[in-house]
């Protein structure tokens, strides 16, 4: 049913580059007979638009990076697809992650690319920062080899690096050099669409903003669409269009990133803003009691009622569904009385 | 005043390189600072990573000696502190809380282990009534009891349970000071601030001072007394909380200060827009 | 304990093979106990008898039943085996956990006779304690040397897997629980060695049997008391393999081959079983 309303809506606008249905997927374990069963991501349900940055917040173990891994099509075993799809829309062709797999391959880097946590793990410690480009981006890219030279040195001059870093071991660089060649990486082949996890985590404070403002400006210049994951809520009020929350493997909020932050309409994303400290401010923060929930074991019905102040009988029971409302969705039986409380 | 613990021109150099082009690597330079023992206070060190914070830290645990200058504790210096006996015994009144609470605890061992064996050692409690006793009462500081801790594997609990499990082990002792490295680093957000309202009821109601190292300034701001920002090994300014994480006089500190996001789309936006203009 | 192996034979099907076959395999040899001759005794039945109903195994030149002395050769030999990988991992696991928590001198004065061992030839060592030895060289003195001798590779690999729990917050979050240095050693640091003393387990077993076999074949042990290597010897002695007496070699080798793959399938099976990861999956982490 919800599906239906999606299509309804995104049938008016423009075709959603990302569209993603009933996903789930379960890290399913058998060890020496002891069976179990991760439900990491649950039943989720969204849509990214064209030129649109989307957040998802969420706390560690929460699913938040098995929802991209799987978004991305980059799960191993034992985590697994268990139902829903995730199709992406490249230039008005539809390509299904899960069932056109050859495709998919094809579209990669092209259409398709990721900025990693570390970045350490996409560049080669041994090899100059030029073979990284070449391997990832030359291909894809039908140039010769002096074009595709010449484009790279130009791509790398726009995002604010000498080319001359492409003679360069990726040790020889800072931190916050490194992260801006990950990110010169995967939108040199000027992607549609980019996945990416923590991108700002292992940098120093200084150089957040920067990356943060190159990652905004690459979008905009391309008008591509981003997804990315982090727990760090500052960064999602600093990029995100929109944001959505996870908790225990489900959507539980999603809207526009100024309404969320101002009228967060799910009790756990109203703590979740309430608790962030701000300089300026020492009065006193009261932290989430309870402890967060075991994805093999969740709680029943509303996920987040053992430790939601405003939970009713009903919610042990009866799992919310994710309903429009106001200007995002929410999934919680008292959503009207949050902004109340 | 008497001192609690006083750091007196305190330098820790490292060799690094290979044979070829070795070098020294200044880690910390010149830190000095005093904490007083009847005011116990969070006294917090600002840095990102490589301003020797971390380095400061392990000198005033023991853990490494001073190139020179000296870290005194209750008058003793701590570089001095040679027998198993004395290490023991500054032991008792210095504890650490360690970054990561997934990492502070043994996956295949129970957290009790910690609890008992820090019970038995420092309070010589031989009878397992006295011990149990003892690791419950801390557990209670923490809004924990033994009862739901006994038995458990590190994964069960929260990193933010896990976090108060460890201040609770660090409490055992009855020390004076506790140092905190990135205490709330890998906590999530939901449970990070129980760990900080902790630090400031164990300040106020068992009088324990803390050292609370950190590069988030927005924690840092909301639970110290007094700070000292650190870059490249040296203090690039000192004083109260207030003054100078709001309003920070010196270059480097100022830098840090407004690379500081708020948790606010309007106001986080807007820098952001504002460094895509100046590129 | 019993819990643990209906689980393995249950849900793992390597360790129910290597479990069924290491098992008929012991039990056989410890069938040489109710042997109907003793052992050494020769001449005794009609030599070069093929396998047939009476004798399955087929008899040796030597007047010996094949079966009788495959029982007891195995039996001896693998007393040996474990008794040299016992022993050597023991001294392995000590010296490697010591000198890689310990760090400094004791790192240094430990490895520095680690190295010297790995650079001694293991073969002439041996011959010469045999020659020192002479009429007093028994098995249990031959083990003990190639105790003495296996464990400086181990040793190393314990070592390293030591040295980077060292640095790791748990064990100082330990020291300053009070623990003593026994305590994080066997409490906090064996779990994570265990695979690995497993592991090498095997291979010092394979080279230990090997090296029996390589000396008793050489003839240099007690040729009299049955073994793999001594069975090999006296074959060779007759010339069996050119006489055709095939039957003479070709049981003490297919039950050795046997007996390693039980106990390499036993091995990797318990290991994938203690392994922290597998451990910490099946408790839920």
């Amino acid at each position: 049913m919800l599906a239906a309303v999606e299509n309804k809506s995104a049938s008016v606008e423009a075709k959603p580059v990302l569209r993603v249905e009933g996903l789930k997927a379960y890290y399913q374990m058998n060890y020496f007979g002891v069976r179990r069963e991760v439900r990491a991501v649950d039943d989720v349900s969204l849509t990214i638009k064209r030129n649109e940055i989307y957040g998802i917040a969420g706390e560690s173990s929460s699913g938040k990076s098995s929802l991209i891994k799987t978004i991305a099509g980059a799960i191993t075993p034992p985590l697994r697809v268990v139902e829903g799809s995730v199709k992406f829309d490249f230039g008005g062709k539809e390509l299904d992650v899960y069932a056109q797999r050859p495709a998919m391959k094809a579209a990669r880097w092209k259409h398709l690319s990721y900025v990693m946590q570390g970045s350490m793990n996409v560049l080669n410690p041994v090899r100059k920062v030029k073979h990284a480009f070449h391997d990832f981006a030359f291909k894809h890219m039908g140039l010769s080899e002096g074009e595709f030279r010449a484009r790279v040195e130009s791509h790398l001059q726009r995002i604010g690096l000498d080319p001359r870093v492409l003679e360069s071991y990726p040790h020889q660089l800072s931190g916050g050099m490194r992260q801006r060649l990950t990110i010169g990486l995967a939108t040199v082949c000027e992607p549609e669409f980019i996945i990416a996890d923590e991108p700002t985590t292992a940098l120093d404070v200084l150089v957040q903003q920067d990356v943060l403002a190159l990652i905004k400006g690459v979008q905009q210049r391309m008008g591509s669409s981003i997804i990315f994951v982090t727990h760090d809520m500052t960064v999602h009020a600093a990029i995100a269009d929109r944001i959505g929350i996870v908790y225990a493997g489900r959507l539980v909020e999603e809207g526009p990133t100024l309404d969320v932050f101002q009228r967060p309409q799910h009790p756990y994303t109203a703590h979740l803003i309430a608790s962030l400290p701000r300089i300026g401010d020492t009065r006193k923060r009261v932290a989430l009691g309870g402890k967060p929930p075991n994805l093999a074991d969740p709680p029943s019905g509303c996920r987040f009622h053992p430790r939601c102040p405003l939970a009713v009988d009903k919610c042990k029971s009866e799992n919310p569904a994710l309903l429009p409302r106001n200007s995002g969705r929410v999934a919680c039986w008292r959503a009207g009385e949050v902004e109340a409380a | 005043m008497t001192a609690l613990l006083e750091l007196q021109d305190v330098n820790k150099d490292y060799r690094v390189g290979g044979f070829l082009d070795r070098s020294t690597l200044h880690a910390v330079k010149h830190v000095s600072f005093t904490l007083d023992a009847e005011k116990p206070e969070i006294f917090t060190v600002v840095g990102e990573s490589g301003s020797g914070k971390t380095t400061t830290a392990r000198m005033i645990l023991g853990n490494e000696v001073p190139t020179s200058g000296t870290l005194r504790f209750m008058g003793k210096d701590i570089a001095q502190i040679r027998t198993r006996q004395e290490r023991l015994e500054f032991m008792a009144r210095v504890q650490p809380i360690f970054q990561n609470p997934f990492e502070a605890f043994n996956p295949l061992t129970t957290l009790d282990y910690y609890l008992f064996s820090t019970a038995k050692r420092f309070l010589g409690l031989k009878d397992k009534v006295a011990v149990d006793a003892a690791t419950d009462k801390a557990l209670q500081h923490v809004g924990l009891s033994l009862a739901e801790v006994r038995g458990r594997y590190s994964h069960e609990l929260s990193g933010g349970q896990l976090q108060r499990i460890a201040v609770a082990r660090a409490l055992i002792p009855g020390p004076k000071l506790i140092v905190a490295d990135e205490p709330v680093s890998m906590v999530d957000a939901s449970l990070r601030m129980s760990i900080v309202n902790l630090f400031r009821e164990l300040r106020d109601t068992l009088g324990v001072s803390i050292i609370y190292i950190t590069h988030d300034l927005s924690t840092a701001y909301y639970i110290s007394d007094r700070v000292i920002i650190m870059h490249k090994g040296d203090v690039v300014e000192a004083g109260r909380a207030e003054e100078v994480l709001g309003n920070p006089s010196h270059e480097y500190s100022r830098a840090l200060r407004s690379a500081v996001l708020p948790p606010d789309p309007v106001v986080a936006s807007a820098i952001i827009r504002e460094k895509l203009r100046a590129v | 304990m019993f819990k643990i192996l209906r689980d393995l034979l249950r849900y793992n099907i390597e360790f129910t093979i290597g479990f069924i076959l290491t098992l008929a395999i012991f039990l056989f040899a410890l069938a040489h106990f109710w042997a109907p001759m003793p052992d050494t005794a020769i001449y005794l039945l009609p030599p070069d008898m093929p396998p047939s109903a009476e004798y399955w195994f087929g008899t040796t030149s030597r007047g010996q039943d094949v079966l009788w002395q495959m029982s007891s050769a195995i039996w001896n030999t693998m007393l040996f085996g474990l008794s040299v990988t016992i022993l050597s991992r023991l001294f392995a696991v000590a010296v490697g956990m010591i000198s890689g928590y310990l760090g400094g001198k004791w790192d240094e004065f430990l490895m520095t006779i680690n190295d010297t061992m790995i650079a001694l030839p293991n073969i002439p060592i041996l011959l010469l304690v045999y020659f020192v030895m002479r009429d007093q060289m028994s098995w249990p003195v031959l083990a003990l040397t190639a105790a003495l001798l296996g464990w400086n590779y181990d040793a190393r690999l314990i070592r390293s897997v030591t040295l980077s729990l060292r640095n790791r917050e748990f064990t100082r979050h330990a020291v300053f629980a009070g623990m003593s240095v026994p305590q994080i050693l066997v409490r906090q640091h064996l779990p994570y060695v265990m695979p690995v003393i497993f592991f090498t387990a095997m291979n010092n077993l394979i080279w230990a049997i090997g090296l029996e076999v390589t000396l008793s074949v050489l003839g240099f042990s007690d040729i009299n008391r049955p073994t793999i290597g001594g069975m090999i010897y006296w074959a060779n002695q007759h010339q069996a393999i050119i006489a055709g007496i095939w039957w003479w070699i070709a049981f003490p080798i297919i039950a050795v081959v046997l007996l390693f793959l039980g106990l390499f399938l036993l091995a990797i099976s318990v290991n994938e079983y203690i392994d922290p990861r597998s451990r910490l999956s099946r408790m839920g982490a």
